[in-house]
């Protein structure tokens, strides 16, 4: 067993941006989130990310506004630590030391130095006690300070962040729990309480489950679990305090929001409707329906121009204060579970799940991006606790990326399940996936297991369900339509002994088909649609299945409930092997024989790597995580690494990615590949135009040359010298020819240049067209430069770099130059 | 058990046997096709309400193709009422296509576009049988029940020349292609050859057994013609050689003989059978059809194409395409007894036992525009497409305008979750009637938000017996069956305190039992059925040994590539 020190579980991108409030910064142009153990920095105009405050060792649980500098944000964090970051720059400038998980974080204007924050009570983990408390920052140079004076503000507090706010000022801080609203007034240093009852007759239910206060009034407004927003005044005298109610959600509140004025209360919930309600004028309101995933969380900038709600598909939306959408930050969509198998688009190479309901989303690992969202169900959504809707439970993929199957079920609780098998078309037109044929009763109970036949020429689906049968289907198998013959029908109909089945699986040629009906396995030729043998090792139901590729495409391995895990042979229907392990997760390498197994163990999963044909595992890695591992997939990259340590060798072509139970996302790198990165940022730090062609170095040099001079005289000026100019070009002659790009790529403007001397214009044109011609070039290597993985790519190509010149754009240059620039020369003559 | 579910040739045989029992499955596999391409569904769309989703069911069983198309592109019959049982129609071969009804005692002659007859032959003491025209339509000839053969001036009313000799009736008479003969065939076994213009009998040959019933002679030779008898064969004459020269066992009594205009293939109908005979190959069977239920009594040919028609004593006539197979089916209200097809397919006529003759006219384009034309009022089309066709100059500031999304009543009424007030515009009568997808898809968008019970309840006696006069029409069609028996057990939930107060909603109850329960019988009758087909398709599949092990298909390819 080689235990590796080179390869190590990185967790991956597509973490949750909605766990705490997102929060914009004063002058409304950027939005900070946390996700995982970052700080996000996006742009509020173009939703693009921009960078990351990164030095949190675990979960970033809360950020704020420092209300001293407008330009700092402080940050808490589960590892027991608050930082304050200048996160324009993104840089670190203290850190206070705790000393326990810290949950979440308050400051106020009144209290400059001090802050607020939830801990929990450490002593034991199962009833969460929770503690308001505030910390004195100690003022002191020096990067790392421990914050030693705490206070208890209040013990029992929620567990839940938004149950607690500032009031007027920051003269009170009043929080809730459970039933039980405390107002605390640091001037008289007491805690008053007001409680309501557990219910009243209605039988409604009056937990509270978010505060906010008014900015300028005394005026707490709480949201509570029935969908009533509660007004209280007149709260300084403990017994003639005041509320009034207001109605309009139907479910729990479960976010409440003043504009900075205090002209309006924003709330939000399940409905996914932002309501905004007009500070007292009673019933009036405003609605901004379909945001997406329930309401989370809302913010408003200091302004009052945006608001910021978060939701819980993991997504941002920006807000204009005339309630227009103007951004949508969309993380990747995890949801509850993954009801799918993580997936590869052949064609964009993005990782496809189920993502918000009812929807397959595409998500770009390479760039840590959602693509989009292909509406699978294309039903209204509607946002409603306990309602049953149709959800995406089974996907698969073509070979090529041309056919999407999609299987959306509904009614998992009651008896009538219904359920519709769909097949999805690629347009090449538009880019994406078409509904092709929709099946209402493929099967009679819930379809199992799902995968395409893998060969190029035909197309074959094949369903396993729970009504002991196996289906394949078709493109136009029916004969009988004249028309048009590309809709999909049902070929075949197997079922062995009336066993359920399983699962079932193509080998690598599509030449097999495997079903597993419970214990057995049987082989099946698809051609024909022959039983060609039943494979069996009794105890234990087939859990996974899969063939060996390449070199080991006679095997066949397959792995059950009772911890076992079995080879195949399938030229002698023989065992080869098996060993006992409990396999939770059997996925093969599309690109090599390489097959990954994630075992769990007493209380973690192991990963194995290993070839069908041999006996010992390429690679092990005890104890990856804690959890169960249900889903995993080999992503293929974009260039592949040439490490030859045997043990990191099985990473070259793809990269292995996995799921959790906790819904994260892990992945392995290796320490080239960290290498690899590292040295490509470094590059991009140094130097940003950087030269990447031989062509491009030889002018870049002069460009830097004359930018210089240019900063030295007027730096705004693009006029270049001319004497500058001509060296360019004689030194440009006097290259040597194997360095030059191709000579079809400089004839063009060699012979342009001719032809300007003809026209009798002056060089300055020229000149001036150089300059362009070299400025479009910057750009694109700009381009290039931020796609760090090709930049090795592009060392070695050089005849990308000069566009070609339509046409139309060659008249227009000649035009350009026939007219008359001698007043630029003019110009020239009289400025240095 | 789904029928698109199971392989094909096992569902073709099952419909064979049961083909309208089987649509009645609750389980019957349903297709829907997404007719227009939607346009990829992009985070953009996420503010805009998606409407409800009907879906688009294509009832199964019928396969459009363009021979039904055009089968069906006949306006609905024309019914006039003869004396008696119409036994014969023959159109005139000359232009405006005049045909002669041959019914009772009488001979009509109608044009193709009039119900009342033109011209009538009266002179028959007893019924008339067999009126045919000559090659120039000027001349017509008929047998009767007495024996007599008369012929007619298409212009005159007494008859030219009447043919004496047979003993028995007369039930079928021609001309043969030279035009100055006469052929005839008699109930007393012969069949007789006439001059016409000397009136006298040239030759008479008893070959056939029994009756003869069916007559067609040849339009290429002048001596050539072809009779059909009850004797169950089917004779090809040569009058040169004066005796039968081909002779077919057609298996029943020949009812109606016809030849393809090659005069390679020659049809035969009797009893339920509809038989080709190829004559080149000396008389050999080529198809034999059995589409009928009752007795096949006549077949004629399509002027377009060639396609074969028969009527018979079950109401039906069948259109056959150039490899035999039904394509279409013409329902009339009683037992066929003669058809005919005018030239270009233009008119079909149907002769019947009770007497009426029933004409189809084909279906015009013309017709369609000048009804579309005069309904149309209101703005013209300039004034929709006014501004779609400017084209921006090219440094034009564009200002897009938002599209505006249409909705249906309905679907407005869920997007303000005004779930009664959906169903009640779902169940308006034009919707109910003539689009039920709609109406159901709008329950099964109402039970997926978990309000069809809200939807249902608190409505009067009129509106509950709108809904069950919905779940009578449509509860047992297997497209809707499905969310309409959860409707069902909704209104009983409902309503079961207060059923008893009106007795329409009672009776519709009663009548919505009986409904069910009929269905569930036809449902255990199939079940049975198709157990008993399973154990045959069981018994006929051989059994196979499982193949030898080293001869599995793993392809040394990969390996190779590895290599």
């Amino acid at each position: 067993m080689v235990e590796t020190s080179d390869i190590r579980v990185v967790r991956c991108g597509g973490s949750k941006v909605n766990l705490t409030p997102p929060i914009i910064s004063s002058d409304s142009r950027f939005v900070l989130c946390t996700s995982g153990d970052l700080v996000k920095v996006y742009s509020t105009r173009t939703e693009e990310w921009l960078h990351s405050l990164q030095g949190h060792t675990n979960q970033v649980t809360g950020i704020t506004l420092n209300p001293a500098n407008h330009l700092q944000v402080y940050s808490c964090s589960v590892d027991g630590t608050v930082k304050l970051w200048d996160f324009i720059d993104g840089i670190l400038i203290k850190t206070f030391v705790i000393g326990c998980p810290l949950f979440a974080i308050y400051v106020s204007e009144k209290h400059t130095g001090v802050l607020f924050l939830h801990v929990s009570m450490a002593t034991d983990s199962k009833n969460e006690c929770f503690q308001l408390v505030s910390v004195h920052l100690p003022k002191s140079a020096e990067q790392e300070v421990e914050a030693k004076e705490m206070s208890a503000v209040s013990s029992h507090i929620s567990k839940n962040p938004s149950c607690t706010a500032f009031g007027r000022g920051g003269e009170y801080i009043a929080f809730a729990r459970h039933l039980q609203l405390n107002v605390y007034f640091f001037r008289k240093q007491k805690t008053y309480s007001f409680s309501l009852k557990a219910t009243d007759k209605k039988g409604a239910k009056n937990a509270f489950t978010c505060i906010a206060c008014h900015p300028t009034d005394d005026c707490i407004a709480t949201g509570h679990e029935d969908g009533k927003i509660r007004l209280w005044r007149n709260f300084i005298h403990k017994k003639e305090y005041t509320y009034s109610t207001q109605h309009w959600h139907h479910n729990a509140v479960n976010t409440l929001c003043f504009t900075p004025e205090g002209t309006h209360l924003l709330s939000g919930g399940i409905e996914s409707v932002l309501v905004q309600w007009q500070y007292g004028a009673g019933n009036r309101k405003e609605f901004l329906p379909r945001l997406g995933g329930s309401i989370l969380h809302i913010s408003a900038s200091s302004d009052g121009q945006l608001f910021c709600t978060s939701h819980s598909d993991n997504k941002i939306t920006v807000i204009e204060s005339s309630f227009k959408v103007c951004g949508v930050i969309q993380g990747l969509v995890k949801g509850d579970a993954v009801l799918t198998d993580l997936m590869i688009d052949p064609r964009s190479k993005a990782l496809v799940l189920n993502g918000k309901p009812g929807h397959l989303q595409f998500y770009s690992l390479l760039r840590d991006k959602h693509l989009y969202n292909l509406d699978i169900v294309q039903q209204e959504y509607i946002y409603e606790a306990g309602l049953d809707q149709f959800e995406v439970v089974k996907a698969a993929f073509d070979i090529k990326g041309s056919w999407l199957a999609t299987v959306e079920e509904r009614g998992k609780k009651s008896s009538d399940l219904e359920f519709f098998l769909k097949l999805w078309a690629f347009d090449e037109r538009t880019q994406s996936f078409v509904l092709n044929t929709t099946i209402t009763a493929a099967h009679t109970d819930r379809i199992i297991s799902m995968c395409f036949s893998s060969s190029e020429e035909t197309t074959m689906l094949v369903t396993a369900a729970e009504d002991s049968q196996f289906k394949a289907w078709c493109q136009g198998a029916d004969a009988d339509t004249q028309q048009d013959q590309n809709f999909w029908s049902c070929d075949f109909v197997g079922s062995y002994h009336k066993l359920n089945p399983t699962n079932c699986s193509f080998s690598a040629d599509s030449s097999l088909l495997a079903v597993s009906f419970q214990e057995v396995i049987t082989i099946w030729s698809p051609d024909t649609w022959e039983m060609l043998t039943t494979l069996c090792q009794p105890p234990g139901v087939i859990r996974d299945l899969c063939f060996g590729r390449l070199s080991c495409s006679k095997y066949l391995l397959g792995t059950t409930t009772k911890n076992l895990l079995c080879c195949w042979n399938l030229l002698t229907c023989e065992l080869e092997w098996s060993t006992s392990v409990d396999v939770s997760k059997l996925q093969p390498d599309p690109f090599s024989e390489n097959v990954a197994a994630f075992s769990y163990q007493s209380k973690h999963t192991d990963l194995f790597v290993f070839k069908p044909s041999e006996p010992r595992p390429l690679f092990t890695n005890k104890n990856v995580c804690s959890e169960k591992v249900h889903r995993a997939v080999f992503v293929p990259r974009e260039e592949p690494l040439n490490s030859c340590d045997e043990s990191t060798q099985w990473l070259n072509r793809s990269q292995l990615y996995f799921l959790t139970q906790n819904m994260d996302l892990l992945t392995f790198s290796t320490a080239t590949e960290e290498d690899r990165m590292l040295s490509s940022s470094k590059q991009l730090v140094i130097d940003d135009s950087v030269a990447v062609t031989p062509f491009y170095l030889l002018l870049g040099k002069h460009r830097q040359q004359q930018q210089k001079l240019n900063t030295q005289s007027h730096p705004v000026s693009d006029k270049p010298q001319q004497t500058q100019g001509s060296v360019t070009i004689k030194e440009l002659l006097h290259t040597p020819a194997h360095v030059l790009p191709a000579a079809s790529v400089l004839c063009s403007m060699f012979v342009n240049s001719f032809l300007i001397s003809n026209t009798g214009v002056q060089q300055d044109p020229l000149r001036e067209e150089m300059d362009s011609e070299k400025e479009e070039e910057d750009s694109e290597e700009e381009m290039e430069a931020c796609d760090s993985q090709q930049e090795l790519r592009a060392q070695g190509s050089v005849d990308e770099v000069t566009p070609k010149l339509s046409k139309a754009q060659e008249r227009e240059l000649k035009r350009v130059r026939k007219t008359d620039f001698s007043w630029m020369a003019g110009l020239i003559d009289s400025k240095p | 058990m789904c029928l698109f579910c199971v392989p094909m040739p096992y569902i073709r045989c099952v419909v064979w046997i049961m083909s309208v029992w089987m649509w009645k499955s609750p389980e019957v596999l349903l297709y829907c096709r997404c007719s227009e391409g939607r346009e990829p569904v992009f985070i953009s769309d996420m503010a805009s309400f998606k409407p409800t989703k009907v879906q688009f069911l294509p009832k199964l069983g019928e396969k459009v193709t363009e021979d039904t198309l055009y089968w069906k592109n006949y306006k609905s019959p024309v019914q006039i009422k003869e004396f008696g049982a119409v036994t014969k129609i023959d159109f005139s071969p000359l232009a405006p296509h005049n045909y002669a009804v041959t019914a009772s005692t009488r001979i009509h002659v109608y044009g193709l576009h009039s119900q009342e007859p033109i011209r009538s032959f009266t002179r028959f003491r007893d019924t008339a049988y067999g009126g045919s025209f000559r090659g120039d339509g000027k001349l017509l000839v008929a047998g009767s029940e007495e024996g007599l053969i008369r012929l007619f001036d298409i212009s005159g009313r007494v008859a030219l020349r009447q043919f004496t000799g047979h003993s028995k009736a007369v039930h079928v008479t021609s001309f043969l292609s030279d035009g100055f003969r006469v052929v005839s065939g008699s109930d007393d076994l012969t069949f007789r050859v006439w001059d016409v213009p000397s009136a006298v009998e040239l030759s008479s040959i008893t070959e056939h057994t029994d009756y003869i019933r069916a007559l067609a002679p040849s339009k290429l030779n002048p001596d050539l013609f072809v009779t059909g008898s009850y004797d169950h064969t089917v004779k090809v004459f040569d009058m040169r050689s004066g005796s039968s020269v081909m002779t077919m066992q057609h298996g029943h009594p020949v009812e109606c003989v016809l030849l393809y205009p090659s005069e390679a293939l020659l049809v035969s109908t009797g009893g339920r059978y509809v038989k080709i005979w190829d004559l080149l190959k000396g008389g050999q069977e080529l198809v034999s059809l059995k589409n009928h239920h009752k007795t096949v009594t006549c077949a004629c040919l399509s002027s377009v194409g060639n396609k074969l028609l028969t009527g018979s004593l079950d109401r039906h006539v069948k259109v056959y395409n150039s490899s035999y197979k039904v394509v279409h089916n013409f329902d009339c209200d009683a037992s066929i007894l003669s058809m005919a097809v005018a030239p270009d397919d233009e008119v079909v006529a149907v002769g019947m036992t009770n007497g009426v003759l029933s004409v189809r006219h084909r279906k015009h384009k013309k017709d369609k525009e000048t009804l579309t034309s005069r309904r149309r009022r209101g703005p013209s089309y300039r004034v929709f497409v006014k501004g779609k066709n400017f084209v921006p100059r090219q440094d034009d500031f564009l200002v897009s305008k938002p599209v505006k999304q249409y909705l249906r009543k309905y679907d407005k009424q869920l997007k303000s979750f005004e779930v009664s007030k959906a169903l009640d515009t779902a169940l308006q009568t034009w919707t109910r009637t003539s689009k039920p997808e709609v109406t159901v898809a709008v329950i099964i968008e109402l039970n997926r938000r978990g309000t069809l019970k809200n939807a249902l309840a608190g409505r009067n006696e009129e509106s509950l017996t709108k809904i069950l006069n919905f779940l009578l029409k449509h509860i047992f069609d297997p497209r809707f069956s499905r969310p309409l028996l959860t409707v069902g057990d909704i209104v009983l939930d409902l309503y079961r305190q207060v059923l008893h107060q009106s007795p329409v909603v009672e009776r519709q109850l009663q009548r919505l039992m009986e409904v069910l329960g009929r269905e569930a019988e036809l449902q255990q009758e199939l079940l049975q059925v198709l157990g008993i087909l399973d154990t045959l398709f069981a018994s006929l599949t051989p059994r196979k040994e499982v193949a030898a092990l080293a001869a599995l298909p793993v392809d040394q390819g990969p390996q190779l590539q590895a290599a």
